[in-house]
């Protein structure tokens, strides 16, 4: 226990640790400030102000198709040959009816939580994930390059012990910043819709499902923290999970993505990791192969897709998880320290 | 005197494919009694560090057997490990933290009371620049801070791998003093270090290591005697008689070189003999002495690294005990 509360103190009293977490809270106050000052509440004014632009709008075109059926006869009465821009009959050149043009086109942006709010969720764990995963392999990575790691085993000569109980530090750590950061995160977007949209229609089995989403979002956070963690641990240096990841995005993803689209494979998204972790964020994510067409009963054509649930995500982010952390543990017990 | 340390028999071996296998420790023994200073000698490369990396749990062993406090080691290094303070190799420390953070972390990890660690930092003269940043520091404040991390636990072993590095003449003075009071009051240090000076006015005893084999071992007298030539320095009244001194003596059996103003003599087991054969010839002796070796140059002669003008001695040319007198650079050692 006195190396769990001893890493804990030691996460906390690193710089680098102290301003990556500002660093990420600040660009989550920004995106909810930024969406605060972007978004109005809709009242009378605002949706008198829409219809009155919208007729503004439907007189333009009515305007304009009557300057234009009156240029259609003047061109055909002076036998000046049609190269196309105007049809044989003038007539045909009518202004939409008003119905066609929306106020709903003229309204500010307005958030509406039960709507917009679980898409939010979707760049919180992302920014936090980040955090989480730069604090992680600096956390180990500095350790082990600092020559920390060698006196901490001297002290304390069992290494996996030490190693996992730095791990648990660390994602006590983040959890302790994760879980009040999305509990402000709801109350911001919830004070966002109360001012600048509208809470209507967030039953309790939204909330549910937000609830649900935000939980996700913060396993995201820390099975990327620990991948960080494990990878910098590996490479006994926080450049390995730093260089890990520029190569898996793009050697492995960038690269991969448009090998698959050169030999034009069905689905290529399925072999890309954000797939996997949108799905994960969002329930599930339906790919579309645009190649393909199976015709419907009423004729029009639909793309063939692809369901990634999920649980295929948990599945793939548990496997990544085993193999990375094992494999520093293994590293961990094996390898000489000099 | 029992045992505090004991090395039977360690081996130590890396493979590359491209630098073949070598061995770091080949079958290297050591012994230290409690209460010792023990000086833990050998050049570059020779295996001290491997050594004292695979007693404390970094390395893994390829053979032998090791023991600390009477406990078999690696695998009751948990049990034993509150009791040896040991500093390897470079000082290293997170640059960030300040020096009582970094002691006060320690301590912390290793359930050592937090008073503790101002005791330690008044000990290595540290209490005043505490409250900054380890990057701050010179080599010298930063082996003193890890000389103060070693002596966190009051440690029944010390083991301190080239703690004057850095250090300013006072400094080495203090480490000096420190390290014979800590030895008093009932501590065992062993030390590794290139100052064979140093070694020689704190140790009780030595260990001598050579690619990776031990060539020497014992107390520091004893080493001293067994590495003595028995050479004997003599000069007569009367420098016109050295001829015939040297004549008698070498008559005698006696192996003699001439100087201009004295004799020296090889292979004498008394002195007093020496005396003996001159007053029969009449020759009488103004100055009769034994030449003493020190340290170094026993280490040089054990090591055979003792410098040769106009050649360039690589790190792996050292003696092999057991093999060929004079090793080349394909000889053990690496990785040390």
């Amino acid at each position: 226990m006195s190396l769990y509360r001893t890493e804990l103190r030691r996460l906390t009293k690193r710089r680098f640790t102290r301003y990556m977490t500002l660093l990420g809270l600040l660009v989550l106050v920004a995106v909810v400030l930024g969406t605060f000052f972007t978004n109005q509440k809709l009242d009378a004014d605002a949706v008198a102000g829409a219809e009155r632009q919208a007729d503004r709008q439907y007189q333009e075109q009515v305007r304009w198709s009557e300057q234009e059926r009156a240029a259609c006869e003047a061109a055909k009465a002076a036998g000046t040959p049609n190269d196309g821009r105007y049809p044989d009959d003038c007539s045909m050149i009518t202004a939409p009816p008003r119905e066609a043009i929306e106020a709903s086109w003229f309204l500010p942006s307005t958030f509406n939580f039960r709507e917009t709010f679980p898409e939010t969720l979707i760049p919180f764990a992302a920014i936090l994930a980040l955090v989480g995963f730069v604090i992680g392999a600096s956390f180990v990575g500095a350790e082990w390059s600092s020559g920390g790691m060698m006196n901490l085993l001297l002290w304390r000569p069992k290494r996996l012990t030490v190693l996992l109980t730095k791990l648990a530090a660390l994602l006590t750590g983040m959890l302790a910043v994760t879980l009040p950061a999305a509990v402000a995160w709801f109350a911001g977007f919830w004070l966002v819709a109360t001012f600048r949209g509208t809470t209507e229609k967030v039953t309790s089995g939204v909330w549910q499902s937000v609830t649900l989403t935000g939980l996700r979002a913060v396993v995201l956070v820390l099975v990327v923290t620990t991948v960080g963690f494990a990878l910098a641990s590996l490479g006994r240096h926080t450049a390995m999970a730093l260089g890990g990841v520029v190569a898996v995005a793009v050697v492995g993803q960038f690269g991969l993505g448009i090998l698959l689209e050169m030999a034009n494979v069905r689905f290529p998204q399925v072999w890309l990791l954000p797939t996997y972790v949108l799905a994960w964020m969002q329930k599930k994510v339906t790919l579309q192969d645009w190649e393909s067409c199976n015709a419907t009963v009423f004729g029009e054509c639909k793309p063939e897709t692809f369901d990634i649930t999920w649980q295929q995500s948990s599945v793939l982010l548990v496997v990544g998880v085993a193999a990375v952390l094992g494999a520093a543990l293994w590293a961990m017990r094996r390898r000489d320290i000099s | 005197m029992p045992a505090v340390l004991e090395i039977e028999g360690l081996r130590k071996t890396y493979k590359s494919r491209r630098r073949g296998t070598r061995n770091a420790l080949d079958g290297f023994d050591m012994r230290v009694e409690a209460g010792q200073v023990h000086g833990f000698l050998g050049p570059n490369g020779s295996g001290k560090t491997t050594t004292l990396r695979t007693l404390l749990g970094l390395i893994r062993p390829d053979g032998g057997r090791m023991s600390i406090l009477g406990h078999q080691v690696p695998e009751a290094l948990p049990v034993v490990a509150g009791q040896v303070g040991a500093i390897v190799e470079s000082p290293q420390f997170f640059p960030h933290f300040t020096a009582r953070d970094t002691l006060s972390l320690l301590a912390s990890a290793g359930d050592v009371p937090a008073n503790r660690v101002d005791e330690v930092l008044e000990l290595v003269g540290l209490r005043d620049r505490a409250g900054e940043r380890v990057k701050t520091y010179s080599l010298g404040m930063k082996q003193r801070l890890a000389v103060a991390s070693a002596l966190l636990k009051n440690p029944k072993l010390l083991i301190l791998d080239e703690p004057a590095n850095g250090l300013d003449p006072g400094g080495i003075r203090e480490m000096r003093t420190l390290t014979r009071n800590l030895a008093e009051s009932g501590m065992t240090v062993v030390l590794s270090s290139h100052i064979l000076g140093e070694i020689q006015l704190i140790c009780d005893s030595v260990t001598i290591i050579s690619l990776g084999r031990r060539v020497a071992f014992g107390p520091v007298d004893e080493v001293l005697a067994q590495h003595s030539s028995g050479a004997v320095r003599v000069r007569l009244e009367a420098v016109s008689d050295l001829p015939a001194a040297a004549d008698a003596l070498t008559r005698s059996g006696i192996r003699v070189t001439g100087q201009d103003d004295h004799l020296m003599l090889a292979g004498v087991d008394k002195p007093a003999a020496v005396t003996r054969i001159l007053a029969e010839q009449g020759l009488y002796v103004s100055e009769l002495s034994p030449v003493t070796v020190d340290l170094e140059s026993v280490f040089l002669e054990l090591t055979a690294t003792a410098p040769v003008p106009g050649q360039h001695r690589q790190v792996d040319q050292s003696l092999k005990v057991g093999g060929p007198e004079q090793s080349g650079a394909t000889g053990g050692g690496w990785g040390a």
